[in-house]
């Protein structure tokens, strides 16, 4: 199985690693031609707006919605999260808009309220995972072809619909590759 | 349990920064132009390091009002630049919430022998370095991101070229070294042994590190991702040159697709002129920035 990991800007190397690490053969992708043949692409942690403004000067928006269509599933998170919603509250920013829910920016507040905490996820098994949130987003509401799967406080921070996965904190950050084994298992119709 | 300002949580947003630009901003307007460029965050300042330069007198902390509009105008993270040693000035910055603290040899310095115990902080700490001793140093003081002193506010990349190859080749020559040549290392270079042991473990910092000081074309920001960068900040390169707006945007793509120089050139084309600048081998040493910290 081929995952790519978007690399235009963000934490691609550790996305890099644990796609490696998880199973399956990690590919950096810098240009939209790459994403032809691909079964995944993960798009990193990052800064949203950059990363937006970045995959439209460079022709990754259709092109990734092109393949959507014929079936790639797309990873999120964090800013992935931001760029995979439909609508994003205040801002009409550059987004995919694959997934249907609407997203809250810099939710959690500033840097200085960025934390980590365990939760719970039913839908990977095992103990509860470390989730490091960093202006943190979270989805506000979701439409009815998406599946909530961890919430926060309340708060939605994963959810899946179809062949897609968002997560509002960085798994990547960590050594737990359980969100990743998990994308591959969606991809290769195991979950 | 719900952990905040772990060492996880300060470098990770640094993490998130890879890749990016980080743009000096004096106003409001200046901070807009630089998200809508593409930058990952802006450094919320009062005048740039060439004016600081030209100007002369005390350079201190900005005006908190002027910080704080800099928040208002942008989504992106915000950081700002409090004196070397002044830890007040850091307990201000963290109270009005910006999201990075540069303790910064382009202000006075405020202590000639000591940095900020940067552990006491929530907020994270980026610092400047010019060899591999001085970033473990701060490192050991709490630093959660490394960017080379190259020389501030001149236009020419010099001496951030010089840093960060001194950096990376000590990092290489660490790495190859047997374990019980480790300490005399540490001894030489002044750095916390722990820190050395790890750094030669691992074959890299255990922070990110970003280029600065002297950073004014979208060549030079892919000639300091090639040599090693993890990202570029730009202080006076931007809004002193003729057209920041373009400027700003072919830096962000130029540093994106370093590697590049088909997209390099497409990029490089019809953005104006850049801020004349001030050759680094022209200064005198009483002159020099990056000489402040210790």
């Amino acid at each position: 199985m081929r995952v790519g990991v978007l690399a235009l800007q963000g934490d691609v190397a550790e996305h890099l690693s644990m796609t490696g690490a998880a199973g399956a053969e990690a590919v950096e992708v810098r240009y939209s031609s790459q994403i032809d043949g691909l079964d995944g692409l993960i798009i990193p942690g990052g800064e949203s707006t950059t990363v937006g403004k970045l995959m439209e000067r460079f022709g990754f928006l259709d092109e990734i919605r092109k393949h959507a269509a014929r079936g790639l599933g797309v990873f999120g998170t964090c800013t992935g999260l931001i760029l995979l919603a439909r609508e994003v509250e205040n801002s009409g920013q550059v987004r995919l808009g694959l997934m249907d829910f609407e997203v809250k920016r810099n939710a959690f507040g500033r840097q200085v309220d960025s934390f980590e905490a365990d939760i719970e996820i039913p839908a990977i098994g095992g103990p509860p995972m470390r989730a490091v949130f960093i202006r943190a987003p979270y989805i506000l509401s979701v439409g009815p072809g998406v599946e909530v799967l961890a919430r926060f406080e309340d708060k939605i921070v994963l959810a899946r619909q179809g062949r897609h996965l968002a997560c509002a904190f960085h798994p990547e950050v960590t050594s737990d590759t359980r969100l990743h084994r998990y994308f591959l298992d969606t991809l290769a119709g195991r979950a | 349990m719900v952990e905040k300002a772990t060492f996880t949580v300060k470098k990770g947003l640094a993490e998130m920064l890879k890749g990016g630009v980080i743009m000096d901003v004096t106003t409001p307007e200046q901070a807009k132009i630089a998200e809508d460029a593409g930058a990952v965050a802006v450094m919320a300042l009062e005048r740039v390091p060439a004016d600081i330069r030209a100007q002369g007198g005390v350079a201190r902390m900005s005006d908190p009002a002027i910080i704080e509009a800099i928040m208002e105008a942008v989504t992106i993270p915000v950081m700002a630049k409090c004196r070397i040693g002044h830890f007040v000035e850091a307990q201000i910055l963290e109270a009005l919430g910006v999201d990075y603290i540069d303790e910064s040899e382009v202000l006075t310095p405020a202590d000639e022998e000591h940095h900020i115990d940067k552990h006491q902080f929530k907020v994270p700490f980026v610092c400047g370095c010019r060899n591999l001793g001085e970033a473990l140093r701060r490192i050991g003081e709490g630093a959660a991101m490394m960017r080379t002193k190259g020389e501030a506010g001149t236009g020419d990349v010099v001496e951030a070229v010089r840093h960060m190859r001194r950096v990376m080749s000590e990092i290489r020559k660490l790495a190859s070294m047997r374990e019980d040549e480790l300490m005399a290392a540490a001894k030489e270079m002044q750095a916390p042994y722990e820190l050395v042991v790890q750094v030669a473990r691992e074959g890299k910092l255990p922070v990110v590190n970003f280029a600065a000081g002297g950073i004014a074309t979208p060549a030079d920001a892919a000639l300091m991702m090639e040599l090693g960068a993890d990202g570029i900040f730009v202080g006076s390169g931007i809004f002193k040159s003729d057209n920041p707006a373009a400027r700003a945007r072919a830096i962000v793509d130029a540093t994106a697709h370093y590697s590049d120089p088909d997209i390099l050139a497409k990029v490089s084309r019809g953005i104006g002129e850049p801020m004349r600048g001030l050759a680094a081998a022209s200064l005198k040493e009483e002159e020099k920035l990056q000489v402040r910290g210790w």
